[in-house]
């Protein structure tokens, strides 16, 4: 059976979808949220070292996947809509930015939240704290961009070559923070886990990493559903769309 | 065409020179003051000194970064040019090294002296000339893209900075790097190679990204 894809770059049949999946995905997110949670707090062990601290890893290793994933997510469909000129997969881009900066500034608050048991500080500057930081600041740039600029197409143009840029700046700052890091001696504690994770320590991150990618993609066709009505309102759909909201 | 539009932007620059100047000034005020809030103990200067140095370098270069297209979106010039028969490219990889005679040069001409103030050795004077002569060319190529992208908007300075201060991140770590390695006795040659290298990948991919923006902002 071919499925003709490309009907769902129209904005208008993509709503009326976006629409019937977002229960889907809200709901597989918070049944794997639940699942994840139980998990992590009552059937994971504790762990020998860290204590009951180490359990924010649960939402902390999720969220900094989730930051990192999502920036790539965004500068791929704004390098499409770039290039191929579609507007779904600008506004896609658009609707991705906001929940990729919740993720980030999530994992930078948990860090710090388990930094300072386990460390003694809530801020060290380490290789990935620096870079995760830096990656929050490319987030916000490409927001403030996009909100700056009125025409929405300039908006989404200019907001990709950003994008685009920063995907390109994403591994050079990684490595320049990290050499950075040893030319100064670094903090003298480390990052890294003990070596082996009890299974049901991994099943449980990896339950919440799904439920962050669900509660991702849940956000953003509901914040495209949104922007494909501001930006459509003066089609005849949104219109018609409107009157039958008004006499139901 | 290329040396035609570096020519002219230092013409232009040259019956402004207060701009040039202002640039300046504040790259001058912006390391003095840091002596005056930390405290006056040169051991603690010394080793400050690259950092502070370079990072009111990035400050002074992002200064005039809004005025780089602005007169000429103004004028109509930009638009000329965009329509011109020549590549964009190339002809805002003329505006962009203007930029950096007028703005990055003398930052590294002024660098050595600021350096002293700080107690720094001549080796590490040198060090420091040397870093912000092959990094300051990488800020204005980089702040090109940004400048391009905000051209027009309102409260496009504030923007430009925030857009264009994460990406220098790099060329501060390595630029003010160097000096650091240099006066630890370390070998600085990496921290060399690397600022090259982004020298020389911004020289490559810049001009297109900010030919493409300009596009945009011109729509």
């Amino acid at each position: 059976m071919a499925i003709n894809w490309f009907k769902y770059s129209s904005p208008a049949s993509f709503y009326s979808l976006a629409g019937k999946m977002v229960p889907i995905f809200f709901i597989a997110a918070v049944l794997l949220l639940v699942a994840g949670l139980y998990i992590g707090f009552f059937v994971a062990p504790t762990d020998f070292q860290q204590g009951e601290a180490y359990r924010i890893i649960f939402i902390h290793v999720p969220a900094a996947w989730m930051s990192m994933f999502l920036y790539l997510i965004m500068a791929f469909w704004a390098g499409i809509g770039l290039a191929f000129n579609t507007r779904l997969s600008s506004m896609v881009a658009t609707a991705i930015a906001p929940t990729g900066a919740l993720f980030t500034f999530l994992a930078l608050w948990t860090g710090s939240l388990w930094g300072k048991p386990m460390w003694g500080t809530w801020w060290v500057w380490d290789a990935r704290l620096t870079s995760e930081l830096i990656l929050f600041f490319l987030y916000i740039g490409f927001m403030s961009l996009q909100a700056a600029i009125d025409d929405p197409r300039r908006a989404d143009k200019a907001g990709a070559i950003l994008a685009l840029v920063g995907v390109i700046n994403i591994p050079i700052i990684y490595f320049s923070v990290q050499w950075w890091n040893t030319l100064h001696q670094g903090a003298s504690v480390s990052l890294t886990q003990s070596p082996t994770m009890a299974s049901t320590m991994l099943m449980g991150m990896l339950i919440m990493a799904l439920a962050s990618w669900m509660y991702s993609i849940a956000m953003t066709l509901m914040r495209t559903r949104v922007i494909i009505l501001e930006r459509e309102s003066h089609t005849a759909w949104v219109s018609e769309l409107h009157q039958k909201e008004a006499t139901r | 065409m290329f040396w035609w539009i570096i020519q002219r932007d230092l013409l232009l620059a040259m019956r402004r020179r207060s701009d040039v100047l202002t640039t300046l000034f504040f790259f001058v005020i912006v390391v003095s003051l840091f002596p005056l809030s930390v405290g006056p103990e040169m051991n603690m200067l010394r080793t400050m000194a690259p950092g502070v140095v370079w990072v009111a370098a990035l400050l002074a270069s992002m200064l005039s970064l809004e005025r780089m297209f602005s007169s000429d979106y103004q004028d109509g010039t930009l638009e000329q040019m965009l329509i011109s028969p020549h590549s964009l490219s190339i002809l805002v990889l003329g505006k962009a090294i203007a930029h950096w005679l007028v703005s990055g040069v003398p930052l590294v001409l002024m660098a050595p002296v600021l350096g002293i103030q700080y107690d720094l050795s001549v080796d590490a004077l040198l060090v420091l000339t040397a870093s912000l002569l092959l990094g300051t060319p990488v800020l204005s190529l980089i702040g090109a893209i940004g400048a391009a992208l905000t051209l027009g908007l309102r409260g496009g300075g504030v923007l430009v900075s925030l857009l264009v201060l994460p990406l220098y991140i790099p060329v501060l770590i390595f630029g003010s790097g160097a000096v650091e390695a240099s006066a630890a006795g370390l070998g600085y040659e990496a921290h060399f190679s690397l600022l090259g290298a982004f020298f020389l990948v911004s020289l490559v991919l810049a001009p297109w990204a900010i030919a493409s923006s300009l596009r945009i902002s011109m729509e």
